[in-house]
């Protein structure tokens, strides 16, 4: 799982059945330190975050996992939001 | 899941056949903002999308949970077409920034 930041949304009307009533979100994934790095990327919701709000999410197969027995075609998931990091220096 | 937009079309006669009559496209991945990403995919079309259009792409082996994916091989499908594309307006204000420096 990595950390990210919840920078938008995505509307789409046509899309999978099984992405009904999913919200879309455009997260930017961040460093240990909260930097931003790499590419924006599209994620589902699953813990009902907010704007701007720091989560970690999940990538790969496992991201359709938290909506079992359904599945959702998805390969991110915000899975948590972040309420503090504590970090070693060394890190 | 990335933002694209379809820039193609693949024609194959030859192919495994479990791909035959699934329509495969082009896809050019690009920022939340619209600019263009280095980079292409060919991924399987699941959502009847159009030329020039702005679609979702779920690749990876989340691909072929797709629909009508189940058990072929695909690592790239089209599953939404994106109507729009909002940023906080706070990460804008910080876009803005970055690219005035």
């Amino acid at each position: 799982m990595q950390l990210g930041r919840v920078i938008g949304t995505v509307v789409a009307t046509m899309k999978d059945s099984r992405l009904l009533g999913q919200r879309l979100l455009v997260v930017q994934p961040l460093d240990s330190h909260g930097k931003e790095t790499g590419r924006p990327l599209v994620a589902l919701d699953s813990v009902g975050v907010g704007a701007g709000e720091t989560i970690y999410w999940c990538r790969g197969r496992e991201a359709s996992f938290p909506f079992l027995p359904d599945e959702v075609p998805t390969e991110a998931t915000i899975v948590g939001i972040v309420d503090e990091i504590n970090l070693s220096s060394r890190v | 899941m990335i933002l694209a937009r379809i820039v193609g079309t693949v024609v194959s006669t030859r192919k495994d056949p479990r791909l035959e009559g699934q329509k495969l496209l082009i896809v050019k991945p690009i920022s939340p903002e619209g600019a263009d990403e280095s980079g292409y995919l060919i991924a399987v079309d699941t959502v009847d999308s159009g030329f020039r259009e702005t679609v979702l792409v779920v690749s990876g082996s989340s691909a072929r949970m797709a629909a009508d994916c189940k058990d072929r091989p695909v690592d790239a499908a089209i599953i939404g077409v994106v109507d729009s594309v909002k940023l906080d307006s706070a990460h804008e204000a910080e876009l803005a920034v970055a690219r005035r420096k």
